[in-house]
């Protein structure tokens, strides 16, 4: 019987021959910390009596979920960050930098093959150019830096042949808020999603990686795609890195492989308060919106601004409505700077932020008020997310936000640009 | 390992933002403090009616969300003994083990809110007594065991430098 990417990675990374539901001791490539996990393993790497993590050059830190700091107890937390940072010479990227999970890939840490664990649970980002990579606690991620291993039970694997031709106006988004809705919030629990098929190969690294960033939202520990001609020339121009791509064998095992063909697909909602509550947007349009939000590791990437440009450029957000814009990295900003669409966004009305988590995780940077309805290109919009948990969150994509926000009601995107 | 003590009864899909709410989970890495904001967007007295040992009882998909380890530790720190649920998020699985919260997977459906439970991982079963019913748990991996036994993953480390499971 043959292997699944996720039990070909740990296998080559244990020397054994590893099958799902066994147990391995791995070796790690990259390990990742941000300001919301990283103290806490600061704490723990010295209870645990570690000295120097195991490879400076194969650990990070990434100052993004609260940056710049909104108030004294993070500053304190940032600070230590940034001594620990410095003691143990690791890579280390302050407020300003971006989000860890466009980081890792952009700067050139991690790529195909490699096995990687990261404090944050979105780190199964790196799924989309055919990294192992899955999120972890404090702890693991402590025991990751001192020993460069971690103990990993072999998942089995979910495949998802994704058939087809999305429509106009249809994007990566929309699919995998559709697979939300169809394989549920647990669906994928203690497994691994392979995504294949025609509508994978036809989409950019960009839209990949939005799909993989949500793997987790079905449950799942990480989500895999294989290293195509663009995965490997987008790794190339990232990365000094050599690396060997993993496949899957025809005659891997699967728990399920599931078919969908996704020409009709419509763009999708998802409705408060799960990720798995989705909606086609027909369904919905003409609620209400207070706020959109563009951005997030889900959707902060060039391609997302450059499709909310294009919809908003040279029109007007409409009255009673808010717009913020976070670049997901630095590097992201200046090119969308350069090539105008930060302008074009300004001038339609938007706040750009600090690139980084902007406002999804609540702790700043745009805390909705209570009873408001918020539509953002997030992950996720369990109640109090955004900080408040009298607010409603709907997520969708950069067009399904840029073409809301026209109207101050959720819209079709296909209405906008059609 | 055995507990005993009282079940808190929650539904399913109980994330990491409901057991320790946004408001608080980034500003401090004061346990305490933050166990007594446990649950409280769900139920804003818990932790008061908190008794030691008492269990968390949940239906599928406990702790799903984020990676945050404050989640479980919250949990220790209001003094509940495990958690009880049909399943677990797989983040939040490692992180209660690693950090010594011991988990039991089984049926809850039978369990009702107030119900006095007692639960023996080294024989797989829970106990209901106030209705003698008896329910098998899923048996947690070796590992996990092995890390539950240590006192979690903090102390594993400092036993053995690294990780050991021989
Ligand atoms: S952008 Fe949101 S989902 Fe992504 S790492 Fe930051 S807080 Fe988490």
């Amino acid at each position: 019987m043959g292997k699944t990417i996720a039990e070909k990675i740990l296998s080559m990374k244990s020397n054994q021959d590893a099958k799902a539901g066994e147990i391995v001791i791995a070796d790690l490539d990259f390990v990742m910390g941000q300001d919301g996990t990283s103290p806490l393993a600061i704490r723990v790497f010295k209870e645990m009596k570690g000295k120097r993590v195991f490879d400076p050059d194969r650990v990070a830190m990434v100052i993004d979920h609260s940056a710049p700091s909104p108030v004294e107890g993070v500053s304190a937390l940032h600070k230590q960050m940034r001594e620990f940072a410095q003691d143990q010479k690791i890579h280390f990227y302050d407020i300003g930098d971006g989000v860890c999970h466009q980081l890792l890939p952009e700067m050139g840490h991690v790529v195909p093959g490699h096995l990687v664990i990261g404090a944050d649970s979105h780190t199964c980002t790196y799924g989309a150019i055919n990294v192992f990579s899955t999120g972890v606690g404090s702890t693991d991620l402590a025991a990751g830096m001192i020993s460069g291993k971690l103990w990993f039970k072999v998942p089995e694997s979910i495949r998802l042949v994704l058939n087809g031709k999305l429509a106009t106006g249809v994007y990566a988004k929309d699919l995998i808020i559709f697979l939300a809705g169809e394989i549920t919030a647990d669906g994928a629990t203690y497994k691994a999603i392979e995504f294949v098929g025609e509508v994978i190969d036809t989409l950019s690294v960009d839209a990949r990686f939005t799909i993989c960033n949500m793997a987790v939202e079905l449950g799942a520990k990480c989500g895999l795609m294989e290293a195509d001609q663009k995965t490997e020339s987008w790794v190339k121009q990232h990365s000094p890195l050599n690396f060997q791509p993993v496949f899957a064998d025809h005659d891997a095992d699967y728990a399920v492989i599931r078919e969908y063909d996704l020409s009709n697909l419509e763009p999708q909602i998802a409705l408060p308060h799960t990720v798995d509550n989705v909606s086609p947007i027909s369904k919905v349009v003409g609620t209400n919106i207070d706020q959109g939000v563009i951005g997030t590791c889900t959707n902060g990437r060039l391609e997302d601004l450059r499709i909310a440009a294009e919809i908003l450029k040279g029109k007007k957000i409409a009255a009673n409505t808010r717009l913020i814009v976070a670049p997901a990295s630095r590097a992201i900003f200046i090119a969308a700077v350069r090539e105008g669409l930060i302008e074009a966004l300004v001038e339609a009305g938007a706040a750009v932020v600090t690139p980084g988590c902007g406002p999804c995780v609540g702790t700043h940077n745009g805390v909705p008020a209570d009873g408001e309805n918020v539509i953002s290109t997030a992950n996720r919009n369990f109640k109090g997310r955004m900080g408040n948990n009298k607010a409603s969150i709907f997520l969708a994509s950069p067009a399904t936000v840029a073409a809301s926000m026209l109207r101050g009601s959720i819209t079709d995107p296909r209405e906008i640009t059609g | 390992m055995e507990f005993k003590g009282k079940a808190h009864k929650f539904g399913d899909d109980i994330n990491t933002d409901y057991i320790i709410s946004g408001r608080y989970k980034f500003k401090t890495l004061d346990m305490r403090e933050l166990a007594r904001h446990l649950m409280e967007d769900l139920d804003p007295d818990f932790y008061a009616k908190i008794n030691k040992g008492d269990f968390i009882v949940a239906g599928k998909n406990f702790g799903c969300g984020s990676s945050r380890e404050q989640a479980p530790l919250a949990i220790i720190n209001a003094d509940i003994s495990a958690v009880i649920a049909k399943s677990f998020a797989g983040i939040f699985y490692r992180n209660a083990i690693n950090t010594g919260l011991p988990l039991v997977e089984c049926d809850t459906d039978l369990i009702e809110p107030g119900d006095q439970l007692e639960v023996s991982l080294s024989e797989g079963l829970l106990h209901i007594r106030s209705r003698d019913l008896q329910i098998p748990l899923t048996p947690l991996p070796a590992v996990m065991l092995k890390i539950l036994a240590d006192g979690g993953l903090v102390e594993h480390f400092k036993k053995y430098g690294t990780f050991n499971f021989d």
